[in-house]
C-alpha cells in the first residue's frame, strides 16, 4: 500500500499538507485522541454511578454536562472523523487515484474539526446529545448552549463538505477501468454513507438555527408559548440522526469487510449480496426515524408506519452478517488482531440488532423507552460494533501507516478486556432497563437491584478503561519502538494476493 | 459471482423476514387491544414541570408527588407540561407518556394489586430530573 508516512517528516509538513493520506493521519490522529478523552468522561459517569448518594461528582449539573459532552464527543468527534480517516487513505487508493477530488476541500473539512471540538469542551453544555426544546430553548444555560450549536454546526458542514468529496471521487475520479460492481464493498460503504450524509445532515443543519434564534429569542419555532411545536424538533432530529446511525455503521462495516477476506485468505462471500444491503439500508434508514418518538403521543397508525419502516432494516443488516460469517466459512483464518475485533464486533452487532426488534414492537418500547435498556442497545451498536470494527482496522492499518508492527499479545489482550467489559456494561444496562432505571440520571434511590447492577456496569466500564490505556500504551510505543513490519506481508498471511490494494499488487 | 450457490442466503433472509413479520403483526395486535381505553375510565389530569409532578381528580381533588388510587378501577390520564418536556413513567404498569407542554397526551392503565409504586420522570428535565420522583398508592377499598 502506498501510504508512505513510514518516513519520518517534521510535523508542519503533515499538518499544511492536502495529501489524502496526510489528512488522513490528522483524522485519525484528532478521532482516537477524542476517543479517549470521550472514554475518560464515561469513566467518571460510571465512577458515580458505582453507588447511591454523591460519590465523586459534587452536583447533577455537572453530571448532566459530563453525559453531555461525552455522547457528542464520541459520535461526532470520534466515529466520524475515524471513519474520514480511513476513507481518505483507502478511497482514492481503491478507485485508483492520485488523491481525493477535492483536496484543499478535503484538508478544510478536516481543520473545520478542532474549533468546533474546542467550542464543545469549552462551552460543557448540559442538555445531552440531542438538545430536545423547550428545554433547551428556555432552561438550558448559556453560553454553553450556543456554543455547542456553534460546535455541531461546524462538524455539520465539516461532515457535508467530506462526504461530497468522497462522493465526487468515487463517481469522477474513478478509474474508468473499474466499474461500480467491482468497486471494494469499503468503498461502497464510503458511497452509501456519503449519499445518506448529503441527504440527512441539512435537516438538523436547519434545526440548530431554528434552535439557535429560539434561544435569543428571535423565533418561537419549538416555544408553544410563542405558538410553536416542540415535537417539530425531534422529528428534524430524528430525521438527521436516525439515517446518521447508518452513516456511523456503515464504514464499520466496510471496515469488516476489509478484513474478513484477508484474514479468512478467501474471498468475500458474496460482493452483490454486500453492495445490495449496503443500498438497502441507506434507502430504509430513512423511514423509520419516529421509532424515537413513540413516546411523544404518536397515533396508532404513525407508531405502525415507523415500526414496520424500522423493522425493513433488519433484513439488510442480517445480509451482512451473513456475508462475513460465509466468508470465513471453509477459510483458513488466521486470528490475528485485526479479526478477532471484527468476530467480536459481528457478535455485538446481531446482539444490538436482536435488542433493536424489542425496541421497534410499539408495546414493548414502552418498557424500554428512556431506560437503560436505551442506553444499553445503542452502545452495543456504537461501542460493540463501530468502535470495535474501527479499532480492530486501526490494527490492520497500523503497519501500512506507521511502518512497524503494533504488539500483537497485547493487542489481544486489548480485545479480550474490551470484550469482556462491553457485555458486563452493555447487556447488564438492558436489564437495568427493564427493572426500570432511567437514563441519565445523576443518583438513583437504594432499590437493591438497581445498585447490584450499577456496580456490575461500573466494574465493567473499568476493565474497559484498563484495556484503552493497553491500546494507547500499545500505539505510542509500537509506532516509535515496535519491530518495522514486513511492507509485503505484514500480518504473515503468505501471499500478497491477499492485500489487493497494494501499489505492487500484481492484479493492478 | 464467483460460482457460489446462494441458497441458503435465501433462506436465511427468508426466515429472517418471517420473524420480522411475525414480531410486526404481533406488536400491532397487542397495541391495538392496549390503545382501547374502557369507557368508564376515571380522568387525572397530569402536569409535569421542574421538577415535580400534580395530579388533579375528576372530583376536583389535587395532589403533589403523590397519587392515591383505588384497586381494580381504570383510570385514564391527561399528560402535560407546564415547562420542558418530561415523560410520565409508572414503570410497574408499564405506563410511560411524554408531558409535552401545549399538548394533552393521554394513557390508560387499571392498577390490579394494592401497595405503593414509584413514578418518575423518564425525559431529561434538567437540573433535578434524577429526582423528580412520586409514589402511587393503590388502595383496595373493596376489602
Amino acid at each position: 500500500m502506498v501510504l508512505e508516512l513510514h518516513k519520518p517528516r517534521p510535523i508542519w509538513q503533515i499538518m499544511f499538507s492536502t495529501h489524502h493520506t496526510d489528512v488522513g493521519l490528522l483524522y485519525l490522529i484528532t478521532s482516537l485522541a477524542f476517543m479517549f478523552m470521550g472514554g475518560a468522561l464515561a469513566l467518571i459517569l460510571r465512577l458515580e454511578l458505582f453507588a447511591p448518594g454523591t460519590q465523586v461528582i459534587a452536583d447533577s449539573m455537572t453530571y448532566n454536562r459530563i453525559f453531555t459532552v461525552h455522547g457528542t464527543t464520541l459520535i461526532f468527534l470520534f466515529i466520524l472523523p475515524s471513519a474520514s480517516a480511513f476513507g481518505n487513505y483507502l478511497v482514492p487508493i481503491m478507485v485508483r487515484y492520485k488523491d481525493m477530488a477535492y483536496p484543499k476541500l478535503n484538508a478544510i473539512a478536516f481543520w473545520m474539526i478542532p474549533p468546533a471540538g474546542a467550542l464543545i469542551w469549552l462551552g460543557f453544555a448540559d442538555f445531552t446529545w440531542y438538545a430536545y426544546p423547550t428545554y433547551s430553548v428556555i432552561s438550558a444555560p448559556g453560553p454553553a448552549a450556543d456554543m455547542w450549536i456553534f460546535g455541531l454546526k461546524i462538524l455539520g458542514v465539516s461532515s457535508i463538505l467530506g462526504s461530497i468529496n468522497f462522493i465526487v471521487t468515487i463517481m469522477k475520479c474513478k478509474h474508468p477501468d473499474l466499474p461500480l460492481s467491482k468497486m471494494p464493498l469499503l468503498a461502497w460503504a464510503y458511497l452509501t454513507s456519503s449519499l445518506i450524509t448529503v441527504v440527512a445532515v441539512p435537516t438538523f443543519a436547519a434545526a440548530l438555527l431554528m434552535l439557535l434564534t429560539d434561544r435569543l429569542g428571535a423565533s418561537g419555532f419549538f416555544n408553544p408559548l410563542m405558538g410553536g411545536d416542540p415535537i417539530a424538533y425531534q422529528h428534524l432530529f430524528w430525521f438527521t440522526f436516525h439515517p446518521e446511525v447508518y452513516i456511523l455503521v456503515i464504514p464499520a462495516i466496510g471496515f469488516m469487510y476489509e478484513i474478513f477476506p484477508r484474514f479468512s485468505r478467501k474471498p468475500i462471500f458474496s460482493h452483490g449480496s454486500g453492495v445490495t444491503a449496503f443500498v438497502l439500508l441507506a434507502l430504509v434508514g430513512f423511514a423509520s426515524w419516529a421509532h424515537h418518538m413513540y413516546a411523544t403521543g404518536m397515533s396508532f397508525t404513525e407508531k405502525t408506519v415507523f415500526m414496520v419502516g424500522t423493522l425493513a432494516a433488519v433484513p439488510a443488516s442480517a445480509m451482512h452478517t451473513f456475508n462475513f460469517l460465509a466468508t470465513m466459512w471453509g477459510g483458513r483464518i488466521k486470528f490475528a488482531t485485526p479479526i478477532m475485533w471484527a468476530v467480536g464486533g459481528i457478535a455485538l452487532f446481531f446482539s444490538a440488532g436482536a435488542g433493536g426488534v424489542v425496541n421497534s414492537a410499539m408495546p414493548l418500547d414502552f418498557i424500554t423507552h428512556d431506560s437503560y435498556w436505551v442506553v444499553g442497545h445503542f452502545h452495543l451498536f456504537v461501542m460493540g460494533t463501530i468502535l470495535f470494527g474501527t479499532v480492530g482496522f486501526v490494527y490492520y492499518m497500523f503497519p501500512y501507516i506507521t511502518g512497524r508492527m503494533y504488539n500483537e499479545m497485547w493487542g489481544k489482550v486489548h480485545f479480550i478486556l474490551s470484550f469482556v467489559g462491553t457485555v458486563m456494561v452493555f447487556f447488564t444496562q438492558h436489564i437495568l432497563g427493564l427493572f426500570g432505571m432511567p437514563r441519565r440520571i445523576y443518583d438513583y434511590p437504594p432499590i437493591p437491584e438497581w445498585v447490584q447492577m450499577n456496580i456490575i456496569i461500573s466494574i465493567g466500564a473499568f476493565i474497559i478503561g484498563i484495556s484503552m490505556a493497553i491500546f494507547l500504551a500499545n500505539l505510542i510505543y509500537s509506532s516509535a519502538k515496535g519491530k518495522p513490519a514486513d511492507m509485503d506481508d505484514p500480518f504473515g498471511l503468505g501471499g500478497k494476493y491477499y492485500y489487493p490494494y497494494q501499489a505492487k499488487n500484481p492484479h493492478h | 459471482m464467483s460460482g457460489h450457490s446462494s441458497w441458503p442466503e435465501w433462506v436465511y433472509i427468508g426466515v429472517v423476514v418471517a420473524l420480522l413479520c411475525y414480531v410486526g403483526a404481533e406488536a400491532w395486535n397487542i397495541e391495538r387491544i392496549v390503545e382501547h381505553v374502557p369507557a368508564d375510565a376515571e380522568i387525572i389530569k397530569v402536569t409535569g414541570q421542574q421538577w415535580l409532578w400534580t395530579f388533579e381528580h375528576e372530583d376536583g381533588t389535587k395532589e403533589i408527588g403523590e397519587l392515591h388510587l383505588e384497586k381494580g378501577k381504570a383510570y385514564k390520564f391527561e399528560i402535560t407540561s407546564k415547562d420542558v418536556i418530561h415523560s410520565f413513567n409508572i414503570h410497574d404498569y408499564v405506563v410511560l407518556l411524554d408531558a409535552v407542554p401545549g399538548r394533552v397526551n393521554t394513557v390508560w392503565f387499571s392498577p390490579t394489586e394494592a401497595g405503593e409504586y414509584d413514578i418518575q420522570c423518564r425525559e431529561y428535565c434538567g437540573l433535578i430530573h434524577y429526582n423528580m420522583r412520586g409514589t402511587l398508592i393503590v388502595e383496595d377499598k373493596g376489602a
